[in-house]
């Protein structure tokens, strides 16, 4: 029995990881409609530019802020920049700008950084908390709050406030959108900032785990992917929810199904991933998208 | 329309050049050049998918992995002489990759590349647990077969013919599917399904069937890259892999035969190029090449020519001293 | 006029024929340079082990600044191979076919080098030092013109057994692995090693892949199996993982860690030198972040290189050791060809390795080869963590002849 609850418990760990990359990925994508390949990079650039911060003596939360906001700023500007131009080319096209910036992003990290893996710092105690027989890590814990309340501050921005309408407008409808006075192309650059100043936490919660290279993020954006698709492109909380069942659901088929183990995690991923496709395509908790004829 | 002699002149100059560069070319350049031919054939079959089917695929690395795996275990294990292990290959990924696209019909888009995604990211991991027949991590070596029948080729020369004939060969066989009823069939399907639908188009039928067609192409494909490169191993066909060949297919041209050797020129040299400027950060100056490349010609190479051929067909056709164009 | 023209045909034809033997004949020699080719992954998944590309040319500079070797310069060329064997096999052409160097040095990682093997001894070009730990290039009657370099690994897993079977009869063991050939290679040279013993002593194998954000889940079984000594097959980043999670829930077996992971900086003080305490590896060079070596010549002659010839390069990453070490046996077997540098001779030469000795390497370990013998650095020492620094006990260990 402890073993089965010590697997739930890192199985959540692991997949607080997963559900705060999949809450950036939805982000983009509920304000742009494109998936960007590059927002791992995006992530992982960030967490170098706050690991330069930490370096030149600026304490934690200084330096987590600071990002954030220069994180804010990057996005918006390459939006603004890259994707501007070809902001009315067919989808295809976009897509591949994106992966040509996820490929700059990663050779200009190696090059400056270099490929040694780096310790990063966690803000949260290093000793585990321990409840009978089951450990819990503290920066597991703190960094699933994080993520918790980023999306709380993310509900509020989108339903409360203007911009946030504003956003959400331009994303539905863009024609309309430009009639009501909204500036579409500023609101899909905003969108932008947003998704890579979520990504840029996504980064700073992971690094303590995996430990800052610029490979660091290809692995974990994969799970994103299966995370964001078993809870819903459309729901950022259904992102973060997907991220915690397929954290629990591989660790326990690594322990629990032999035949499987450790060996196949990824045909696992691939598995929920076309399960939840064929079934639920709009995801757990996303709303089915319909397109008039 | 630039006239089909057109298309038949440049292809005939352009099978000119091929047939006569072995002759001027070392084996290691014949051997980049047939690396050219497969890719070629690859991006074809994504591009029947992607571009003219309009179902996006990544991860056709995990045909050209079946297609491979496939050769590779029949030679390794029965014996099979080389040659008929290439037809095999594109017959287990034309059923294989039918079989994909029944459960992909339900799913469009954004969907759809996830869904291709994932199953790129699995294969390596697949292909090492059947460690019995696929050699796990340590993959399978083969050996490079000779020039057979007698001819005065050495084996580089003669995989360089192989490849440039099965590569003209699928051209051909492209070129006439898309031209006729299936291919409009096709077309139709991606421009408006259900208008497809209503006018009696099998769409499930059809967009199986594409599925399985192109995923035969890149298994060809692969088989031809498992007896070029002599060796297969997990970590020849990782996600890479699949991103390189959309890549290739937009930058070459989606929707275009032709674009696929474009394509398949690109990827294979500009990565070199890049290593050539620059040691330190390579594949940041292919990034850019990428991006400047996207911005320059948004539908592909094949695409800015199609563009510029018919503007110079229109211009010609104006008469002399008018300006603004004729009323179409 | 004719006839004085066709006499000095004549002379410049019989010069020709005469004169000694074409460039040709020794690919990648000329009068002021050798070339070297290699073959490295500076991007992809194992772009980390690139500095190591980086390293050899450092230290072919340092040579070539000195002299170079009997009046010849290094021409170091070093392509990129993304881990990739299909690009590795066209990279590998490159340099024989277009850059026709002398010899290839250190190519990296198992695949790739896997791809490459059959076509360089039908090519018949030296293919010294590969920069893998796999067991098989020690294979002379088949592959005579390929040669490994450091101790493999299942040499590494058998001196583990051996020291499990004598000090825990009774061991429960537990096994994580990488799952690739890397990590297969320790797995089976730890299973040869028991032997029969093998299916009674190991109680858990855990694998994982190098995508896997963290390993959590296979520590957790592994101390539920009840396993009291754990073998660890583990890449740094997750090295660090396993120290740091086992030592988290409280389980404390004898903790044997792979040597890929031994490096103090990298590992152990990020996992916690606390927690590191008691781990037990098998080293055969010195570990750069000890501080038992601070004073020791030979270290010190690698940090003055580092700072002026691989400044970019970390002063606390072993890799940049590992080709440091590498490039001085390769160094000395350029030098060992006198004037002939065929292939031929560079290969007889790097075959003919007796007691030589380089300063990163542990003290009393010798690189020796011979025409049967393909295995450069055989020798290994079983060392302990103390909380500061490795302490190496017990004698010099030889590789078990099969």
């Amino acid at each position: 029995m402890d073993t089965l609850i010590q697997q739930i418990v890192s199985g959540l760990a692991t997949g607080g990881i997963y559900g705060s990359v999949a809450l950036a990925l939805v982000m983009i994508y509920q304000a742009t409609e494109v998936v960007n390949y590059a927002q791992g990079e995006m992530a992982m650039f960030s967490t170098y530019l706050a690991w330069t911060l930490l370096n030149a003596g600026l304490p934690y939360w200084v330096a987590f802020f600071a990002t954030l906001a220069i994180a804010f700023v990057g996005g918006l500007v390459l939006e603004r920049i890259l994707i501007r131009p070809v902001e009315n080319a067919p989808v295809l096209t976009i897509v591949i700008v994106c992966i040509g910036l996820l490929v700059i992003l990663n050779s200009v990290a190696g090059w400056v950084y270099s490929y040694i893996q780096k310790p990063f710092p966690s803000p949260f105690p290093s000793k585990p908390i321990q409840v009978g027989n089951i450990y819990f890590g503290a920066h597991d814990i703190g960094a699933l709050g994080v993520t918790l309340v980023v999306l709380a501050c993310l509900y509020v921005f989108f339903r409360f406030t203007t911009l946030g309408l504003a956003m959400r407008a331009a994303a539905q409808n863009p024609v309309s959108s430009r009639l009501c006075g909204i500036r579409v192309g500023w609101m899909l650059a905003v969108g932008w900032g947003l998704a890579a100043l979520v990504g840029a936490v996504a980064g700073m919660m992971v690094a303590p785990i995996v430990f800052l290279d610029p490979n660091m993020m290809a692995g974990i954006l994969i799970y994103a992917f299966a995370s964001a698709t078993l809870g819903g492109f459309t729901s950022p909380g259904g992102a973060v929810l997907g991220g915690l069942i397929v954290g629990v659901i591989e660790n326990l088929v690594g322990t629990y199904v032999s035949f499987i183990g450790t060996e196949l995690k990824l045909t696992v991923a691939l598995a929920m991933i076309l399960i939840v496709l064929v079934f639920r395509p709009s995801g757990l908790f996303g709303r089915a998208v319909v397109h008039r004829v | 329309m630039p006239p089909r002699s057109w298309t038949f002149t440049v292809a005939g100059i352009g099978l000119a050049v091929a047939l006569a560069l072995p002759f001027f070319l070392s084996n290691f350049r014949l051997f980049q050049f047939s690396q050219v031919y497969i890719y070629a054939m690859a991006l074809l079959g994504l591009n029947i998918l992607t571009g003219y089917n309009g179902q996006i695929s990544l991860g056709h690395g995990a045909f050209y992995a079946v297609g491979a795996y496939t050769t590779a275990i029949m030679i390794d294990q029965w014996n099979v002489p080389y040659g008929w292990t290439i037809p095999v290959a594109g017959l287990v990924c034309l059923v294989v990759g039918f079989l994909f696209g029944i459960p992909a019909l339900r799913l469009e888009g954004l969907y759809l590349a996830l869904a291709t995604f994932a199953l790129a990211l699995a294969v390596p991991q697949i292909l090492k647990y059947f460690e019995h027949w696929t050699g796990g991590s340590q993959g399978i070596v083969l050996s490079k077969p000779k020039a057979p029948w007698g001819l005065k080729l050495n084996p580089d020369q003669w995989l360089y013919f192989l490849c440039l004939g099965l590569l003209v060969l699928s051209f051909i066989l492209a070129s006439n599917l898309l031209r006729g009823r299936t291919g409009r069939a096709i077309v139709a399907i991606r421009d408006n399904p259900i208008a497809a639908q209503s006018m009696g188009v099998n769409t499930a039928l059809y967009k199986s069937l594409t599925f399985g067609v192109s995923a035969a192409y890149t298994g060809v494909a692969g088989a031809l890259s498992a007896v070029t490169v002599a060796y297969v191993a997990p970590d020849s066909f990782d996600v890479f892999r699949s991103i390189t060949f959309l890549v290739g297919i937009v930058i070459g041209g989606l929707a275009s035969v032709s674009g696929a050797i474009f394509g398949a020129l690109f990827i294979q040299f500009v990565p070199n190029w890049a290593m050539d400027i620059s040691k330190a950060a390579p594949w940041a100056i292919y990034g850019v090449f990428l991006i400047g490349f996207m911005y320059a010609m948004p539908r592909g190479i094949a695409g800015s020519i199609r563009l510029a051929t018919v503007r110079w067909l229109r211009r010609r056709a104006e008469p002399r001293g008018s300006s603004g164009g004729s009323p179409r | 006029m004719r006839k004085s023209l066709l006499l000095a045909l004549l002379a410049a034809f019989g010069l020709a024929v005469t004169s000694g033997p074409t460039v040709a004949q020794t690919p990648g020699v000329t009068a002021t340079e050798i070339k070297i080719g290699n073959t490295n992954p500076y991007s992809g998944p194992a772009s980390a082990y690139g500095t190591i590309g980086k390293s050899l040319g450092a230290y072919f500079k340092k040579v070539n600044d000195e002299g170079g070797i009997n009046g010849r310069k290094i021409n170091y060329i070093s392509y990129d191979d993304s881990y990739s064997p299909p690009k590795a096999v066209e990279m590998v052409r490159k340099l024989v076919e277009q850059d026709e160097v002398a010899a290839l040095f250190q190519t990296l990682g198992t695949p790739t080098n896997t791809a490459i093997q059959k076509y360089v001894n039908q090519q018949k070009v030296p293919h010294l030092f590969v920069a893998t730990g796999a067991t098989k290039w020690n294979d002379p009657k088949n592959f005579p013109w390929t040669m490994g370099w450091q101790p493999n690994y299942q040499t590494e897993g058998r001196v583990y057994a051996a020291y499990i079977m004598k000090n825990f009869p009774d061991a429960k063991i537990g096994i994580l692995y990488q799952n690739d050939d890397y990590g297969k290679d320790y797995r089976k040279g730890l299973h040869d090693g028991l032997g029969e013993a093998a299916k009674k002593m190991i109680v858990m194998e855990q694998t994982y892949e190098v995508t896997d954000p963290t390993i959590d889940s296979q520590i957790v079984n592994l101390k539920n199996s009840g396993a009291n000594v754990f073998f660890n097959v583990t890449i740094p980043k997750f090295a660090v993982q396993a120290i740091k999670k086992a030592h988290d829930i409280g389980w404390k077996p004898a903790h044997f860690l792979n040597n890929v992971s031994s490096s103090l900086a990298t590992v152990l003080k990020p996992a916690g030198l606390e927690a590191s305490k008691g781990l037990i590896t098998a080293l055969y060079m010195k570990e750069i972040t000890d501080p038992q070596w601070k004073n020791d010549k030979g270290f010190q002659d690698w940090v003055t290189w580092m700072k002026k010839y691989y400044p970019e390069g970390a002063l606390d990453d072993q890799s940049n050791a590992f080709g440091y070490t590498a490039a001085q046996a390769m160094t000395q077997v350029l030098k060992q060809c006198g004037s002939d540098l065929s292939r031929e001779n560079i290969m007889k030469q790097a075959a003919n390795l007796k007691n030589v000795e380089f300063p990163l390497l542990l003290p009393g370990i010798k690189v020796n080869t011979s025409p049967t013998d393909h295995a450069p650095i055989e020798q290994e020492q079983l060392a302990k963590f103390d909380g500061e620094r490795w302490v190496l006990f017990g004698e010099l260990l030889e590789a078990v002849k099969k």
